[in-house]
């Protein structure tokens, strides 16, 4: 089973939510996740409702009781076992660019004269790949990280990663580092990271909507992960909408008398006059524009669904939340992942 | 047929696309935003739109979906603009569109700037692939970069330009100026000297530090990526001047009158969030922000009906059908049956699971389509009521923001049911930015 989780999708789509949804949903019983963030934009502190996170591993939340489990045992581990965690991490490039040469170099003042230079600012933002490696390559740190009991500290790791578009890029550029840099420190740890992100340790999912250009952009990503060889785990079809009315329905809906049957139930339940001009009468058109509209959305969904199905990844569903995402809302979508089996 | 439900609230002032489409002097139009708000369709739409009013557009993009590009033909990536067919010229404009190409963007700066030799030793460099291939910030400034350009060869009366899908939609801003400040910043010149650094007198401290650095660098990068960067860094040495002055005619360009801000939204909470921080963003950069598009908008034909009132009355209609048939449903297949709906009575007997067991119900001749009838009004009313959470979401959404920026003008676009991919698509996109409040639209079916 993979232990480092990479969650990516098109903008828009909810991948913050559905990594940190995953972490939850991971975090079951004695287990501890970590929930990581690469692109500074503290997602994960908004979505469980905390202040900023620091560059610095913090729990963040307990992990949802399984089903079934009382609250005593789940939470309280009373006599049974603890409650899972959630912990979180914000990566900070030039933070880890420090961190590392303190831990390989001993740099200390040094490290704060190359800060002075601009060679920090230089080294995570211009220099080829560095900063993505050096986000990769805290994530694949943690993935491989183990206690003084020889445990792993986590027994997985979910990483909110870049979008869609730049996600195979972002992954690979290991290998491109290690093309560029063929000897040296950078070098070896560009190897390493890549062995961790392209073993079967590693799954990477991709968020997406039923919509036109987050699939195409999904199978468009699935191919371009596969060419590079790294390891495609599931792809999470986010914000689904149950159909409320189908192409059947507005058939009906189209029959002969249908609509003075329609207005006469609107009327029926209280909605006013059915008589033509009547209050429930007046409703029918915008009512039945609705139901076009929505028709037609079922219609261009399933198409997009079966494109997706084509695919042949194991495929996770979560349902739109009507008001927004929140912290309870989170662990709905977590309970969800769980019921659809080990992703 | 409704004209004042959904229409914008007073606070909000509207912002008036045609008429900055129209000004003569706005000469550039940037759409920035998060990512999967619309922004690319939005930036086609309004080069459309102003286009067929008269003006002489091109529109730059930077990664469009694959099905717009091919209807605006430029799904080729060839870097220079192409005439958009199709679009009315009646009115004496023309529409020209290009995609983005942002390595050879970047060559062409160095061709353009080093003689032949040292063109060839920047362009060969791998340092110089790498980070041209598309590293951090180097899209963003070739977006700028190519910006300027089109702006200085004055062809056009209007460049409607489209960001890149930063992480965030403030990248853009900031990314030109980082990329400039290290090209030329004085690490470079560190890499590039290190001796001439070290050999001054009075800086012996910062000798220590230095050779301590490179050393460590050598170390860190691997002999052979610090040669690569010092190569480079020297072949480039020329044009580090240029980087940063291009930086700052490009930012003051943008921030010059002629430009027009306009931050793209969805109304959802991350990407109006993000909007707000632009806009703050903006204001401090003193560009000059013209207003919020708010896509993706939904509306009802029938607000006066409440959410609640209609799952009430759904429920209702619902008790009502329960009642009459024990699946809550309706089966018009068993109710259609040639022999009638006549002795149902013994079949109620006989199951508890009710396959079909229509209604008995009172009025046996009404009964059939009554209950279909109230079965699809149930789901009519439902799906309102579906509708009616969306518009109240989205108005709580847009008010946080309007309460945060009153003085931003903004304009909403009605929610289509599917993609757009074509000029057709463009150009009704286009009508809804113009027109505004048009969520109430009952037609979208044309």
């Amino acid at each position: 089973m993979s232990r480092l989780h990479v969650v990516s999708g098109k903008g828009g789509t909810g991948k913050t939510t559905v990594a940190a949804a995953l972490a939850l949903a991971l975090a079951t019983e004695g287990r501890r996740t970590l929930l990581v963030e690469v692109e500074g934009r503290q997602g994960i502190a908004q979505l469980f409702e905390t202040e900023a996170l620091p560059y610095e591993e913090r729990k963040i939340a307990v992990g949802p009781a399984s089903e079934g489990a009382s609250r005593s045992d789940s939470v309280r581990g009373g006599g049974g076992r603890r409650a899972g965690e959630v912990h979180a991490l914000a990566i900070d490039a030039e933070r880890a660019l420090l961190d590392y040469l303190q831990m390989f170099y001993k740099l200390g003042s040094a490290g704060r004269a190359l800060k002075k230079l601009g060679a920090i600012d230089f080294a995570t933002t211009i220099a080829p790949g560095l900063r993505d490696v050096l986000l990769t390559g805290k994530a694949c740190e943690a993935v491989r990280r183990k206690d003084k009991q020889g445990r792993f500290v986590y027994d997985a790791v979910v990483m909110d990663a870049p979008p869609t578009g730049r996600i195979t890029r972002f992954l690979n550029v290991n290998d491109e580092v290690a093309g560029l840099a063929k000897i040296g420190p950078i070098h070896n740890q560009a190897q390493a990271v890549m062995r961790v992100l392209k073993s079967p340790e590693t799954a990477v999912h991709l968020v997406t909507l039923l919509e036109e250009m987050p699939v195409q952009e999904t199978a468009d990503g699935v191919a371009e992960l596969r060419a590079a060889g790294l390891p495609v785990g599931g792809i999470v079809i986010n914000m689904t909408r149950p159909a409320l009315l189908d192409n059947g329905d507005l058939d009906l809906l189209a029959a002969r008398g249908a609509r003075a049957g329609v207005a006469k139930a609107l009327s029926q339940a209280g909605l006013g006059g059915a008589r033509r001009g009547g209050l429930a009468d007046r409703l029918i058109d915008p009512l039945l524009e609705q139901a076009r509209e929505h028709a037609e959305r079922v219609e261009l969904e399933r198409a997009e669904y079966a494109e997706l199905t084509a695919i042949g990844l194991p495929t996770y569903e979560l349902e739109l939340l009507p008001e927004g995402v929140d912290l309870a809302g989170l662990y709905q979508l977590a309970r969800d992942l769980r019921k659809q089996g080990p992703i | 047929m409704t004209s004042d439900d959904t229409t914008l609230d007073a606070s909000a002032p509207r912002l008036e696309v045609d008429a900055l489409l129209d000004d003569p002097r706005t000469r550039i139009v940037v759409c920035c935003g998060s990512g999967g708000v619309g922004k690319t369709t939005t930036a086609a739409a309004l080069g459309v739109r102003a286009a067929e009013r008269g003006r002489k557009v091109v529109v730059l993009t930077i990664d469009p979906a694959r099905r717009l590009a091919q209807s605006m033909g430029i799904s080729e990536l060839d870097n220079v603009p192409r005439r958009v067919k199709g679009v009315d010229e009646a009115a004496g404009g023309e529409l020209h569109a290009m995609m983005l190409d942002m390595k050879r963007t970047f060559d062409e700066i160095v061709e353009g700037h080093a003689d032949a030799d040292r063109a060839r030793a920047i362009l060969e460099n791998p340092f110089y692939q790498s980070l041209s291939a598309g590293f951090a910030g180097t899209q963003e400034y070739m977006a700028m970069e190519k910006l300027g350009q089109l702006r200085a060869s004055d062809e056009w009366d209007l460049i409607v330009v489209d960001t890149p899908p930063s992480r965030s939609a403030l990248d853009f801003l900031d990314a030109p100026k980082r990329l400039g400040s290290f090209l030329d910043g004085k690490f470079i010149r560190v890499l590039m000297a290190p001796a001439k650094v070290g050999g001054r007198a009075g800086m012996k401290f910062l000798n220590v530090g230095m050779s301590m650095m490179t050393g460590t660098l050598s170390k860190l990068m691997g002999g052979q990526l610090l040669r690569d960067v010092q190569t480079f860094v020297a072949a480039m040495d020329t044009m580090f001047g240029g980087f940063r002055t291009r930086a700052d005619a490009t930012y003051r360009l943008l921030q010059a009158p002629g430009t027009a801000f306009l931050v793209v939204a969805a109304p959802e909470r991350d990407a109006l969030r993000e909007a707000a921080y632009f806009v703050e963003r903006l204001a401090a950069e003193q560009m000059p922000l013209a207003g919020l598009v708010l896509n993706r908008v939904h509306g009802s034909g029938a607000a006066q009906l409440s959410a609640e009132r209609a799952l009430a009355a759904a429920e209702t209609l619902g008790e009502g059908l329960t009642e009459e048939d024990g699946t809550g449903g309706v089966h018009t297949e068993n109710n259609l049956e040639p022999t009638g709906i006549v002795d149902l009575d013994g079949g109620k007997d006989a199951s508890g699971t009710a396959g079909g067991l229509s209604p008995a119900a009172a009025d046996p001749v009404a009964a059939p389509t009554s209950a279909s009838a109230a079965q699809l009004a149930a789901g009519l009313l439902r799906l309102h009521a579906e509708r009616m959470q969306v518009l109240a979401r989205e108005r709580r959404t847009r008010d946080r923001f309007t309460a945060l920026h009153p003085e931003v003008p903004v304009t909403e676009v009605a929610a289509l049911p599917g993609d757009v991919h074509d000029l057709a698509g463009l150009r009704a996109i286009g009508d809804r930015l113009a027109l505004d409040g048009t969520t109430t639209d009952p037609d979208t079916d044309d």
